[in-house]
């Protein structure tokens, strides 16, 4: 079966480290997988996105519009950017923080984000809204935010990875020093 | 075999590995950078690794390594073939012994490139034969492929990738263990590797010759093929991440006659009129260039064939930027009459605009500030140039003129200066970038006596390409420490008016030091140091005192650091970003800013 994920947000923010977590897990139960990553000028704080599909006979790396089972936006106004990959029914896990661009913060604009999550209410009928800084204050680190998404992906079900795939990929493949607080994100997305 | 998740940079740099390679150089370049690293990373001791000055030295350590029976490998980004074309040309007549790869990644979009040029281009100006791999499983076999032609050939080979091949990831079958190469050593013989007229003139029939015979053996190169319906009469053709995209677009529905294109040049002919035979129509699905739309094009009037060649030429497919599944589909749809891409996504509201900025805790932001400052009120111009720093032209620093190619800050404000004897001409240069092809430009400008201000953004590393080690550094991709060369000395020696090196993150120190610079007639020097963020550890964060602060918002006006946000109307350190430059806290009128 393909699974087709995408994931966006602003270059800085960990997405890369996430979506080979979910290529990790894909290929423990012996899956092909294929993922498209940004690199280069955008990861100064720029629109990053990562494309992961696992799964049989699949072609290309970039998955098509219209084809993500599941979205995984770090950021809200990244999510409606890449809305159009979403397929019929998929689902999107947002992160509520909206990350300023200096152009919003020069102009005097107010993004804020709040705009964006009504903009994905109206369109997404399976949409999960986290707050990551929340959850990152629970666990001691602003680095769990990925892991936190991820997390909430994986309970759609929509994501081909269980929540216990994710955490044996988190043992496996995250140094140990950082698997207590990791998990603990897992356990407060998932609990 | 084992099953390894890698990238297509990975895929290329175990490939090599696995293809005996002995010596390898390259100069960093998006998206060509983890070739060089991967060999670094999974290099037992016996294969020599380094990044050399730039492209064109990179191509000459491979060369000579290759006269002496090793297997060398060189890589860079397309543009760096430009800065390399000079002894490539060169070295197409001499060939070499052992065999040869140099890859040269293109950048279709562009995504982080100056241009959108096709290295199969230079593969048929430089008469060389190149592979074009569609995925990271094809560039792992295919550049072992191209080290066998080289050495068959004793010519060297381009292998060129382009971006979504090299930084896609799949799953790649590959060795566990491979043979090494060991290489003869340098055999002196002047009629080979000394080059004259007449040994090139003999060297080029050869070539010729030659071409049209590889042309015919690689008709049969497992990459190059026929698919799909062989009886169809519509035709089309891909090559690289587009045929991947042309699977994709086409699902299960073959239905029509398919060829795949892996080695552009010399052109499988054979194979292409075996494709073309039985055909009405043909549409050739290529990203860059229409390269193998008019070698059909051009075989269609050789051999008299009545086949409408349908590509980038009469604008069936667009004519610049990436392709995509959706872009090829609907390609598709138009000529074979299958079903369109639909897109019913309802309308969005408007999305904030976020392009590319400095870090948060940049030294190049202070430098162009401090810059700035000490040249208000003055006529003046700003040659940038690539690199990190070029994001120096973005609001509200706005201090990047002009930017064309890499070192071209120093001598653009040399030329703009002869125009403009009554403006200030400023050229910013980055450390990496200044070893690279900073310094002949410095030397013409000393040499000429053209009066500019040569500011030198050390951040000790090559930061826009992933933060790789330079001569500046003091340590090499085998790991050594070695001396560090100093861009001081270098500058002082050159014989420069004056030459002054400042901490970045000083700003007072840097306005001073450009403000006595700026006046004095030749070339003047300020060297604006402090590391990178990626390269140092952050310092304790700043925060406002909302009590003093006045919410004048100058700290974002004129600084433009992403960490400072508006919060409800007023201004905020934003904690997670804060790398604790103190930049802001120099600039704030009512010292509301402190740690
Ligand atoms: C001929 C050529 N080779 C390589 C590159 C890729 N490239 C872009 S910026 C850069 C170097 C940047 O390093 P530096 O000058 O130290 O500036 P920083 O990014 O650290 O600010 C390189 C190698 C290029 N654009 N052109
Ligand atoms: S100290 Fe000020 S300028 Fe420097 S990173 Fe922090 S907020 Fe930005
Ligand atoms: S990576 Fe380094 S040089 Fe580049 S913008 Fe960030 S701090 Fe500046
Ligand atoms: S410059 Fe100082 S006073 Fe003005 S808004 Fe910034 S912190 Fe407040």
């Amino acid at each position: 079966m393909t699974k087709n994920c995408l994931l966006c947000g602003v270059g800085g923010q960990g997405t890369v480290l996430a979506s080979k977590l979910i290529a990790f897990a894909a290929m423990e139960k012996g899956e092909q997988v294929r993922t498209s990553e940004t690199i280069g000028m955008s990861q100064r704080g720029g629109c990053v996105v990562s494309h992961v599909r696992t799964g049989d006979n699949i072609q290309s790396p970039m998955l098509p519009k219209g084809s993500a089972d599941v979205i995984i936006a770090f950021e809200p106004a990244e999510a409606v950017r890449n809305i159009s990959y979403l397929k019929n029914d998929g689902v999107v896990i947002v992160n509520k923080k909206a990350v300023k661009p200096v152009t919003a913060s020069l102009s005097g604009s107010d993004y804020d984000g709040r705009e964006m999550l009504d903009y994905l209410k109206s369109v997404v009928k399976n949409l999960t809204v986290i707050d990551g800084d929340e959850i990152c204050e629970k666990c001691g680190s602003p680095k769990v935010l990925n892991i936190a998404l991820l997390a909430a992906a994986a309970k759609s079900g929509e994501l081909g990875i269980t929540v216990e795939e994710l955490k044996s990929a988190i043992k496996k493949r995250i140094p140990q020093k950082f698997h207590d607080m990791n998990l603990k994100a897992v356990e407060i997305v998932t609990g | 075999m084992s099953v390894k998740f890698l990238m297509g940079n990975e895929a290329i740099a175990l490939g090599a590995v696995h293809a005996g390679v002995n010596v390898v150089s390259g100069y960093p370049g998006t998206p060509s950078t983890e070739i060089l690293e991967t060999v670094a990373k999974n290099n037992d001791g016996s294969i020599y690794v380094e990044w050399s000055v730039n492209e064109k030295a990179a191509l000459e350590v491979g060369a000579g390594a290759a006269y002496s029976g090793a297997r060398s490998l060189v890589t860079m980004k397309q543009v760096g073939l430009n800065v390399a074309s000079d002894p490539l040309m060169s070295l197409a007549y001499v060939g070499v012994k052992g065999g040869m790869v140099i890859v040269s990644a293109d950048d279709p979009g562009p995504i982080s490139s100056q241009t959108e040029q096709d290295t199969r281009h230079f593969a048929r100006f430089s008469k060389l034969p190149v592979f074009d791999p569609s995925s990271p499983e094809e560039a792992y076999q295919m550049i072992q492929d191209a080290f066998e032609y080289s050495e068959k050939y004793s010519t060297p080979v381009l292998f060129r990738p382009t971006t979504r091949v090299c930084h896609g990831c799949a799953s790649v079958e590959v060795a566990d263990s491979y043979e090494k190469h060991i290489p003869e050593g340098f055999v002196k013989d002047t009629m080979r590797w000394v080059i004259f007229p007449r040994t090139s003139y003999l060297n080029h029939c050869k070539i010729e010759k030659r071409n049209p015979e590889m042309g015919d053996e690689l008709s049969s190169y497992r990459f190059n093929f026929i698919s799909g319906d062989k009886s169809a009469s519509k035709g089309v053709v891909s090559h690289g991440i587009s045929w991947a995209y042309t699977m994709e677009a086409l699902g299960g529905n073959q239905c029509c006659k398919l060829m795949k294109i892996s080695t552009p040049h010399p052109f499988p002919e054979k194979l292409a009129l075996e494709f073309l035979q039985g055909l009405d129509e043909v549409v050739c699905i290529e990203e860059l260039d229409p390269v193998i739309e008019r070698e059909l094009t051009y075989l269609c009037g050789k051999h008299n064939l009545n086949v409408k060649i349908h590509g980038k030429l009469d604008g069936y497919v667009q004519p610049a930027g990436e392709n995509t599944v959706e872009s090829v589909k609907n390609v598709l749809s138009g000529f074979l009459g299958i079903e369109a891409a639909e897109n019913g996504a309802p309308k969005a509201p408007e999305l904030p605009v976020r392009p590319p900025v400095l870090c948060a805790g940049c030294p190049h932001r202070a430098s162009f500030y401090a810059v700035k400052q000490a040249a208000k009120g003055r006529k003046a111009v700003f040659c940038g140039d690539i690199g990190c720093y070029t994001l120096g032209n973005a609001q509200p620093l706005d201090m990047v003129d002009t930017c064309l190619c890499m070192g071209a800050d120093v001598t653009i404000a040399q030329g703009i200066r002869r125009v403009e004897p009554d403006t200030l001409c400023f050229s910013f240069i980055g450390d990496s970038t200044f070893f690279a092809s900073g310094i002949t430009g410095v030397v013409n400008a000393v040499y000429n006596q053209t009066d500019i201000t040569l500011i030198v953004l050390d951040n000790s590393t090559t930061a826009m390409t992933g933060h790789q080690p330079h001569p500046g550094t003091g340590v090499t991709m085998m790991g050594e420490v070695c001396q560090k060369v100093s861009i001081e000395k270098i500058l002082k020696a050159i014989g420069l008016t004056s030459v002054e090196t400042v901490d970045a993150l000083d700003l007072k120190a840097g306005i001073n030091a450009v403000k006595s610079a700026m006046d004095k007639k030749g070339v003047k020097a300020v060297i604006m140091k402090s590391p990178c963020i990626a390269v140092t550890k952050p310092a304790e964060q700043f925060k406002i005192d909302s009590e003093k602060c006045v919410n004048c918002k100058k700290c974002i006006r004129e600084l433009g650091c992403p960490a400072i946000v508006l919060e409800d109307g007023k201004v905020k350190i934003e904690k997670s970003l804060c790398y604790g430059c103190g930049v802001c806290a120099q600039v704030c009128p009512c010292g509301a800013i402190s740690r």
